[in-house]
């Protein structure tokens, strides 16, 4: 059972399409019958891969200059769709764009939204998507009833990107209308951070440390191992909220879902905030001096031991090795 | 300077939850501020203090006219907090959330809006980006760091690749990621003060809105099931002799990593 037309919001990392719009285009193939793409951006470099997966059209609003895109981009779409073309579905990722364009279209339609789905099936003409709660031991499975179209947003690694073999995406221009004030918010400069290493949501290898490492400069052995692992370090959020770590290194909930082939925790517990970000890893290895942490209770391999006595000799055994 | 901070009065997230018949996460215990909104909390009284004047003023929506979290909030230092409490919002989704919560907020002077990125219970991450375009205002998310120059909010937004700087004329929404400021501990007298701060406690209906487009009834949504996602199990769990890192070693060798 499928349903009509659904939409895709592609995003762009650098001239390279997301694989989460990868994966969303997967999963419209497999529910829909016609599968589209909407961008916020010049779609000319990307109609190929889009189509490659599935898209036959992609809308582009053409570059948006300094704004930011939820206002301009939901408004897009809104006009698009109170114009008479409207799709059944529209997917978004779970991202900072994903979530900021979803908000603005679903106040301007009036519909609902649903974020942070791992699965989204169709029941009927309904659209019913889940989500992962209480740190993932649960899924609340939700049926849209607000009638077309439903906007539902997905978390990263939630389906595996499949090539349909399709020719490039037609493009078709999409009109961003003018917001007003809405859209005053304007980016006056933009900073890259320097990363070396893997990116940690597509990692093979993630060391992540949390609050059990006891003091900020600790951090230095989860970089270190991740390091020689060749690896990304990532953070539990108590870090992160204390100010140890940025922002970006937080896998969980509230931050970036991993399903590395080897996770190693050190020092975390294993809150259910945390566990719902990398409980879908191959392997997890987890060092905690508490035994009655929740972490062993999905550890592949658990030591109850000090992260500061059993990683600076783990990390001086693989210096060795190397 | 006028800021109203939205604040979530959620289940203390170190207990179990525990979810209603109708699918809904239990609320009726004693909920606490939640700590992704101490941030902006603080960020508020800072550019208050900084500004040399006005107030915060505390948006919260919760069951029960519960009020213990924002006593928190109000004992940091915020002056005085709007609280809708109202049966009819049993079951709100995020869209019915940012409608209320916008309506609370008309009921205040701001040149500013803050709120957390997203809450810790229910994360959906969208109410600040809705309640900005419920007020038809700008918005700028995911910001570390904000100054108020002049009628211009300068933001550092977090990015997937670093952060962006943004620049937004006031008023504005402005949602904060954990951990960019020191959120300050209630002083004593703090305490003692917030229990005489007013709490401006409405129903829905004060707000202008039919309690037919919220909570259940207006939520578009319907919780059809509740089940066990796929449990892992425990592998081996042993106690550090000394030479626990051994194990690892042997298991990266196994999982070939090494």
């Amino acid at each position: 059972m499928g349903i009509g037309k659904v939409w895709v919001y592609a995003e762009t990392d650098g001239d390279k399409v997301k694989t989460i719009t990868l994966e969303m285009l997967a999963k419209a193939r497999e529910i829909g019958d016609t599968v589209e793409a909407i961008y916020g951006g010049d779609a000319s470099g990307i109609a190929e891969t889009l189509g490659k997966h599935g898209a036959t059209k992609v809308y582009a609003t053409g570059d948006i200059g300094d704004g930011l895109p939820g206002a301009h981009v939901g408004a897009a779409i809104a006009d698009l769709i109170n114009g008479g073309n409207s799709p059944d579905l529209i997917l978004f990722g779970t991202t900072y764009d994903g979530r900021d364009i979803s908000a603005r279209l679903s106040v301007k339609l009036d519909k609902p939204v649903l974020t942070n789905n791992t699965e989204i099936t169709v029941d009927g003409d309904s659209v019913v998507a889940s989500t992962p709660v209480f740190g993932g031991t649960q899924m609340v499975r939700t049926k849209l009833t607000a009638g077309a179209p439903n906007i539902v947003l997905v978390r990263p690694k939630s389906f595996a990107a499949e090539e349909s073999g399709g020719g490039a995406a037609a493009v078709e221009a999409l009109a961003v209308p003018d917001v007003g004030a809405a859209g005053a918010a304007k980016i006056t400069a933009k900073h890259v951070e320097e990363a070396t290493g893997p990116k940690l949501d597509e990692a093979a290898v993630v060391v992540s440390g949390g609050r059990g490492l006891g003091e900020a400069s600790k951090y230095e052995m989860v970089e270190t191992l991740a390091k020689l692992l060749k690896g990304a370090p990532g953070a539990s959020r108590a870090i992160v909220d204390a100010g140890w770590v940025p922002y970006s290194h937080q896998v969980g909930q509230t931050g970036k879902v991993v399903k590395p082939n080897v996770y190693i925790a050190l020092g975390i517990s294993g809150a259910t905030q945390h566990m719902v970000g990398m409980k879908g890893s191959k392997n997890i290895i987890a060092v905690n001096k508490d035994a009655e942490a929740p972490i062993f209770s999905i550890s592949d391999l658990g030591i109850i031991g000090d992260v500061h006595k059993v990683v600076p000799k783990l990390i001086e055994a693989l210096q060795a090795k190397s | 300077m006028n800021i109203a901070v939205c604040v979530k009065q959620i289940p203390d997230p170190a207990e179990p939850g525990a979810l209603n018949a109708d699918h809904t996460l239990k609320r009726d215990g004693k909920l606490i501020l939640d700590e992704s909104d101490s941030y902006g909390v603080e960020m508020a009284l800072q550019l208050v203090d900084k500004a040399g004047g006005g107030e915060v003023t505390l948006i919260s929506m919760a069951p029960n006219s519960e009020t213990s979290g924002l006593r928190t909030a109000l004992a940091m230092g915020a002056a005085k907090a709007v609280l809708v409490s109202d049966d009819a919002l049993k079951g709100a989704g995020a869209l019915d959330t940012a409608k209320v919560l916008a309506a609370a907020i008309k009921r205040t002077e701001f040149d500013l809006v803050l709120a957390a990125t997203e809450s810790s219970d229910g994360y959906t991450g969208t109410v600040p980006e809705q309640v900005a375009a419920v007020l038809d205002l700008p918005s700028v998310t995911f910001a570390k760091h904000i100054e108020i120059d002049g009628t211009t909010a300068k933001v550092q937004r977090q990015t997937e690749a670093g952060y962006d700087e943004v620049e937004c004329p006031l008023p504005c929404v402005v949602s904060v990621t954990a951990g960019v400021v020191e959120p300050r501990y209630p002083s004593f007298k703090g305490i003692m003060a917030a229990k005489s701060k007013p709490v401006d406690e409405v129903k829905v209906a004060d707000l202008g809105i039919d309690a037919s487009i919220v909570g259940w009834a207006g939520a578009g949504q319907e919780i059809v099931a509740v089940d066990k996602a796929e449990e892992r199990q425990a592998g081996t769990i042993i106690e550090d002799d000394g030479e626990g890192f051994q194990k690892i070693v042997e298991a990266l060798e196994n999982l070939k990593v090494i």
